[in-house]
């Protein structure tokens, strides 16, 4: 079981996603955008993060390279779930410290597969 | 799919619905506002933040058709906001028409209906021709489809046959510094197949060097597998540009990749040609219909369910203070005991207003459909109007929001289509080309006041009077004042447009608005003055559940009247009575005429008397007239609860309810315009059957007192 930060400003995303992990016996925490997500990270340990890139405030990718300053983030795995597929934006994820980039619309066993493989 | 799981998705659909409408009407009103020459960048970036959450949240839920169509709308956007593209007019209106088109499908999916398809084509022709113009954009947009789809196939399994490979895996030095983890590409590499590892600690250094964060080792692994060389290049993906990687075949046997292994993707395109799946995405939106029906759901601010906690975090306190008060109570401790029951009394109130705040929204909420609204309208008319929203951030309960949606709409089309002129009459008559409609919302004691208001060409009283005499509302000699025509409009049937419109004007429209408003307990009226403009004025109780109200005591009976239309309480002086063709009774109120309804007669009330000569009489106002009730007494005000008579009475005409007063007492609340529509219909019958008034006559045991001929005789 693991915690799971769910960053996305869709609250039907949000619940959807975090829905799925929840019957997988995983324990989530929701926020809105970038900002609210990073608040949240500073004060609990969460063991994933998993982001959308467009959204108010803060995107995803900024995010990611935000999270990565943060001492205890250097290695929590995040997942980009996302409907973009541009692969420079791929990249871009990744060179800012990204672990995964998952697709909108997902499939809940591949993200759970996916969660499972980047959480050991 | 089990009855919870239904449930669920049922309820995650409501969300979905709920943030797609948000995110439709803050698009709808960038759209509307945005500068076409120069446009704000967050405007635009908002805008595609709500198309592209609607793209992914609905292609998540399954509803392909609308991530579909918001995938174009969202690729024209994105080309704005790159810069690729100018916004143009006919951009703005594009997505605007996407944006009811949206609307329009996420609505009939909830309400699980079939959404139009030929409009849905219409405008995706539409987005699509206007992604075509920019001739550059369009390949590059396909070519980045075929690129997804050229590697969707390959990564799927091929059947049956295994080979053997040989991977060396030597992450960089700061792999795991970018959340990725060697031990997890090893174990998913196990799960294709038998995995042999050998780690290569060459590169370890001493203890001392070694940086705990930094990855030295390498390894080289042997794989059984029978996935493709792409299926193992991705596993490696993520890492691919962080290590040296070489990945060799030893033996190679037959390598098929099949046909069919598309459909394992689950792209939108190829969802189109899936009915199973259409069918599927079909029937969970009616679901999603069940549970919208169901019971809506309203967000409130936490700030008030703080207030709320802490209110009665202070009733608890009072509860203690009293009780502890109670557990030895002597004659000393009086006043004690009163000054917890006075707090008690200010935590009740309180906490009776904040829960009555939960159910408040902003205007707003209905206020912001109306730019658009004009928008179009002001087009389709070829006016030009200003739309002035004041008060948008006035709170009102969500159900009487709700109902007053339809009355606004309908006066702000009056408003356009009936009251302002067209720019060449403004002109002309020394206004500006452009005319203005003031929507202005505020508070005023316990009611919410919102006014309509326009600088047209305002109300014709002749015309009206002309129209009311055709209709036979009024004769030759009756002389009614300007406000009193204005009050006609408001009959069913009464139109003065000349000409029909397919805006407005078909006759029928203001009654109705009255009659919705009159349901919300609410009375509409209209000023106006000819060339300046018109107003109209609409008032409502704050809310439906509770009532600001005037007890009234007839006989030993109390009831409640509706404090809003009150409009003032006299004593009847008797040189101010005419009764007239020996039947009703008049009361001359300075310049008007007020009939007087006996409420004892109408409820079958014994009352202290039944003379009318220095009676009370409570002046109301309701449907545009004014009545003077006649009671026994005037016993306070005080806000009541309004329990509902339907479930065990039906509707009782002339009661709106009924409340449970502080000693215990049950009281009926007084339904102002269903009370006068009773007393006029009982007038004639009073005169002409004679029946039915002797029965109410026994009722009240002095039959020659409230004989009608008897009241004409008292005077």
């Amino acid at each position: 079981m693991a915690n799971v930060l769910i960053v996305d400003d869709s609250v039907s995303m949000r619940k959807l996603v975090g829905g799925t992990l929840e019957d997988a016996g995983h324990q989530v925490v929701e926020a809105e955008d970038g900002v609210v997500a990073l608040g949240v990270a500073k004060q609990k340990s969460v063991d994933l993060v998993i982001t959308d890139v467009n959204m108010p405030n803060m995107d995803g990718l900024t995010l990611v390279e935000e999270l990565r300053k943060l001492g205890t983030y250097k290695f929590t795995p995040i997942l980009v779930l996302t409907t973009e597929t541009d692969p420079e934006r791929k990249s871009l994820a990744k060179s800012r410290g990204a672990t995964g980039w998952l697709v909108k619309p997902f499939d809940p066993a591949l993200l759970l597969a996916t969660m499972k493989k980047v959480l050991n | 799919m089990t009855t919870s799981d239904e449930d669920r998705r049922a309820q995650l659909l409501g969300y979905f619905y709920e943030e797609s409408a948000e995110g439709l009407e803050a698009m709808e009103s960038s759209l509307l506002e945005i500068d076409i020459a120069q446009p704000d960048s967050e405007q635009i970036n908002a805008i595609f933040r709500a198309i592209h959450s609607i793209k992914g949240s609905g292609g998540s839920f399954g509803l392909d058709d609308i991530s579909r169509f918001a995938h174009h709308a969202e690729t024209l956007l994105d080309e704005i906001r790159a810069g690729d593209r100018q916004l143009t007019k006919k951009g703005v209106d594009v997505l605007l028409h996407s944006t009811d088109c949206l609307r329009d499908m996420i609505e009939a999916m909830r309400d699980g209906k079939e959404s139009d398809q030929d409009r849905v084509e219409e405008i995706t022709g539409q987005l699509l021709e206007m992604l075509e113009e920019t001739e550059e954009r369009a390949p590059e947009a396909s070519q980045s489809l075929s690129v997804e789809s050229a590697i969707e196939p390959a990564s799927a399994s091929p059947n049956g046959t295994k080979a053997e490979w040989e991977i060396r895996f030597a992450p960089h030095r700061h792999l795991l510094r970018t959340g990725n983890e060697p031990v997890r590409i090893l174990r998913e590499l196990e799960s294709l197949g038998e995995l042999k590892v050998t780690a290569d600690p060459e590169e370890l250094e001493s203890l001392d060097d070694m940086d705990p964060e930094d990855c030295y080792l390498s390894w080289d692994l042997s794989l059984c597998t029978d996935a493709s060389e792409e299926v193992l290049r991705e596993v490696f993906a993520w890492v691919e540009e962080d290590c040296d990687l070489e990945i060799r075949c030893l033996s190679k046997t037959v390598e098929s990749v099949t046909e069919d292994a598309n459909a394992d993707s689950n792209t939108a395109e190829d969802a189109k040609v899936e009915p199973s799946k259409a069918a599927a995405a079909k029937s969970s939106g009616k679901s999603g219909a069940r549970a919208a029906s169901g019971g809506g759901s309203i967000r409130v601010s936490t700030e008030k369910i703080d207030a709320l906690v802490n209110m009665v975090g202070e009733l608890v306190i009072t509860q203690a203070m009293l009780g502890e008060v109670g557990d030895n109570f002597d004659e000393n401790r009086l006043e004690a005991l009163r000054e917890g029951l006075g707090q008690l009394a200010r935590n009740t109130r309180e906490l009776q207003d904040n829960v009555m705040r939960i159910r408040m929204l902003p205007v707003s909420v209905t206020f912001n459909r109306f730019p658009r609204l004009v928008h179009d309208l002001s087009q389709k008319l070829g006016k030009r109007v200003e739309l002035v929203l004041i008060g948008e951030a006035t709170e009102v309960d969500k159900t009487v929001l709700e109902k007053l949606a339809d009355p606004l709409v309908h006066l702000i089309r009056n408003s356009l289509d009936h009251g302002l002129e067209k720019p060449d009459q403004r002109v002309a008559a020394g206004k500006s080309e452009t005319g203005k409609i003031v929507l202005n919302a505020f508070h005023q004691g316990g009611n919410i006041v919102i006014e309509v208001g326009d600088d047209g060409g305002g109300l014709d009283p002749d015309r009206i009077r002309a129209k009311a005499l055709k209709n036979g509302l009024i004769t030759e000699e009756d002389n009614p004042t300007d406000s009193q025509l204005f009050d006609m409009l408001f009959q069913a049937g009464f139109s003065t447009a000349e000409k029909v419109s397919d805006v407005s004007g078909r006759g029928v429209g203001l009654d109705v608005v009255r009659r919705n408003i009159r349901e919300l307990g609410g009375t509409v009226a209209v000023d106006s003055t000819k060339g300046v403009g018109s107003t109209f004025t609409i008032r409502l109780p704050l809310t439906l559940a509770i009532l600001d109200g005037q007890l009234v005591r007839i006989g030993s009976e109390t009831f409640v009247i509706p404090l809003i239309s009150i409009v003032e309480s006299l004593q009847i002086k008797p040189e101010f009575v005419n009764v007239i063709t020996g039947s009703a009774e008049i009361y001359r109120l300075r310049e008007e005429a007020i009939p007087i309804v006996r409420l004892y007669d109408l409820f079958d009330v014994l009352p202290d008397r039944q003379g009318i000569d220095n009676g009370l009489l409570v002046v109301v106002e309701g449907s545009g007239s004014k009545s003077g009730l006649l009671v026994d007494d005037l016993l306070g005000q005080q806000q009541v609860v309004i329990k509902s008579l339907k479930d065990n009475f039906g509707d009782v005409p002339g009661l709106a309810g009924a409340t449970i007063l502080g000693d215990g007492t049950v009281a009926l609340i007084v339904d102002i315009a269903g009370l006068i529509e009773l007393a006029k219909n009982r007038i004639p019958e009073a005169s002409v059957k004679t029946g039915e008034v002797s029965r109410s006559c026994e009722a009240v045991a002095e039959p020659a007192e409230s004989d009608s001929a008897a009241q004409g005789d008292s005077q």
